[in-house]
């Protein structure tokens, strides 16, 4: 399967903020959208870092004024990216082993989507699930 | 809205209309129809006067375990709140506003109807063709009757190596006694037992680890009566990238896929009247005229696999190249879905613009009241018939939950016999799944005519005669 596969089924929606705003407005956002990161655009729109609720919660924990500080000084840059014709069971692999849980999809310089841990999870789910259906109904037909 | 007014009892049942009568309709009926929460009742219209969708008209002819899937469908069909329309086109007979006054809600599983281009020139010349068409006109499918395909000639490329590239390479080595055995209409029959194809190429873009099919689909190759397969050693080694992602994943299916096709490799040619040659690590660049307008090779570049950012293998052109020759080309490249009229369309990835099956306004990604989609007109072309049973659980368990928040359409005229009053006025002459079971039994009964497992009404002229009918529109 891949990475389109699991895009097609998610809008085109990604939540994105710029490297200049505040952490306090990225939290708002996290917060009322109940995700847990966003992609930091550049100027001409290109991902140029990530941000998660981790890398908040990690800087909050060694000072409590980092609340003050703005996405550029805590986002995760470079940020790894996928294109929409990876195979999912690799990105996966790849998330698992580097412990990554969000994964920005782009096509050319665009971004096209992201995917999450929980993403990739639930369609290969779906699909193991699908594949023991279709065995089991040859199974009980035959 | 007052709890009261909820529609979901059995004196006001939700109504649901299912466009699209393959798996994914099927499945969503089922999950919609089993659970005992909410009254449903469920009316499903296909383009068709048959119901199934790819399993009657994709699933290979020669696969007919696979088709045993229908008996639990024609089971869901019998539930006494289910109702099928056949031969009702969605936008011609029956639009989305006309939904919008019939049913609280309507699920759209059409499916990915479309094939993707491959985008090399030469692509359009003659004796070039999409592998679904090839695909539709061997299982009779009636728009696909009238299609042609040289099978005078000796040398074919099919490109690709998913299941519908595997199918077709398949179906074109099979043996006239093979044929047989399938429930392909009379003519596809006649037509590919005269077939003069002798060399069968399948063409895929990366490694024998990163091919889709699978090993039992692998196996089948190795297996016919009239077709020896070949492999060239170098392709069926594995690239250093490819072992260390194989080892990695621990994936013993694969190992197994991957030892298969070495054995093939080594095999000596049997002698055998036709060869499948299985390549790998090659992408077509050109399609070469014969100087007459139709194909007569294939121009193939060769590649190495490279890992992306993201630990993916993904093929990269050498700049090494070679012809192989080709009268006949399939392409086999991916699949997308068509766009239904009034439903919102994502064109990026070929499918109803949706989240978890919720169908997405175009413009503020928020969901739309009512509609659903379900399938591959939901997720794309991926996974196995069953994987369709998840994929419509998801979608109905939101449209369940939609349903008890008051979130559905409010039909003025949500009877049962609104909907055929209105093919009443419009002329249109729909089949019902009691028509569908007369066809199914006479197709039955002529294949044990002839000795085969069914031979298919090839038109929907033979249908309708079959039903002893004329097509209303037809005959106007």
């Amino acid at each position: 399967m891949k990475l389109s596969a699991v895009l097609a089924a998610k809008g085109n929606r990604v939540f994105t903020i710029g490297p200049g705003s505040s952490i306090r407005d990225a939290i708002d956002t996290l917060a009322g959208n109940n995700i847990g990161a966003l992609v930091v655009l550049g100027r001409a729109g290109e991902p140029v870092g990530l941000l998660s609720e981790r890398d908040i919660i990690r800087a909050m924990a060694s000072s409590p004024g980092a609340i003050q500080q703005t996405v550029a000084d805590l986002m995760t840059s470079p940020v790894l990216t996928a294109a929409p014709d990876d195979d999912a069971d690799s990105v996966l692999r790849t998330m698992t082993g580097r412990r990554f849980r969000h994964m920005p999809v782009v096509e050319g310089d665009s971004l096209v989507g992201m995917v999450t841990i929980g993403d990739l999870v639930k369609a290969q789910l779906t699909e193991f699930r699908g594949t023991v259906e279709s065995l089991e109904t040859r199974l009980l037909e035959s | 809205m007052a709890a009261s007014a909820l529609a979901g009892t059995p004196e006001n049942p939700l109504r649901v209309a299912i466009v699209g009568a393959g798996p994914a309709g099927f499945y969503a009926a089922d999950h919609l129809l089993k659970q005992e929460d909410v009254v449903v009742s469920v009316d499903m219209f296909d383009r068709l006067l048959s119901p199934y969708g790819l399993v009657r008209h994709g699933v290979a002819p020669d696969h007919l375990k696979i088709k045993t899937v229908t008996k639990g469908f024609s089971q869901t069909a019998m539930h006494p709140r289910f109702r099928f329309f056949g031969n009702v086109d969605f936008g011609r007979d029956l639009t989305i506003d006309d939904l919008k006054g019939l049913y609280h809600q309507a699920v759209f599983c059409t499916g990915a109807q479309t094939d993707r281009r491959m985008g090399i020139p030469g692509e359009d010349l003659e004796g070039s063709h999409p592998a679904t068409s090839f695909v539709a006109w061997y299982n009779g499918h009636p728009d696909y009757r009238d299609c042609r395909f040289d099978l005078s000639q000796e040398s074919v490329a099919i490109v690709g190596v998913g299941n519908v590239a595997i199918d077709v390479a398949r179906i074109l080595c099979l043996s006239p006694e093979e044929l047989r055995a399938t429930d392909m209409p009379d003519y596809a029959v006649k037509a590919l037992s005269k077939s003069r194809v002798r060399d069968v190429y399948l063409l895929g873009r990366r490694g024998p680890a990163q091919a889709a099919f699978t090993n039992p689909e692998l196996k089948e190759l190795g297996e016919l009566a009239d077709a020896d397969v070949d492999i060239p050693h170098s392709e069926a080694e594995l690239d250093p990238l490819s072992r260390e992602e194989l080892e990695a994943s621990g994936d013993r299916m694969l190992a197994r896929k991957v030892e298969m096709i070495r054995e093939y490799a080594s095999r000596a040619p049997g002698g055998k009247p036709r060869r499948l040659h299985l390549r790998f690590l090659v992408s077509p660049a050109e399609l070469q005229d014969t100087g007459q307008g139709r194909v007569g090779g294939l121009r193939l570049v060769h590649n190495v696999l490279v890992r992306t950012a993201s630990g993916a293998l993904s093929a990269e052109a050498t700049g090494e190249s070679e012809t192989i020759p080709a009268g006949l080309v399939f392409r086999s490249v991916g699949y997308r879905g068509v766009s239904l009229a009034g439903v919102p369309f994502n064109e990026r990835w070929g499918v109803i613009a949706n989240a978890g099956g919720r169908v997405l306004d175009a413009e503020s990604e928020l969901p739309v009241v009512g509609e659903y989609a379900a399938g591959w007109i939901k997720r794309g072309p991926s996974g196995v018939i069953g994987t369709n049973k998840p994929d419509a659980l998801e979608t109905v368990t939101a449209m369940l939950e939609d349903a008890r928040a008051g979130l559905t359409w409010q039909p003025s005229s949500a009877s049962p016999e609104a909907v055929t009053s209105l093919f009443a006025d419009r002329c249109v002459d729909f089949t019902t799944f009691q028509d569908w079971c007369a066809i199914d039994a006479i197709e039955l009964a002529e294949g044990e005519r002839c000795g085969r497992p069914r031979v298919k009404c090839g038109s929907r002229d033979e249908m309708w005669r079959a039903l002893g009918r004329v097509d209303g529109r037809a005959a106007r």
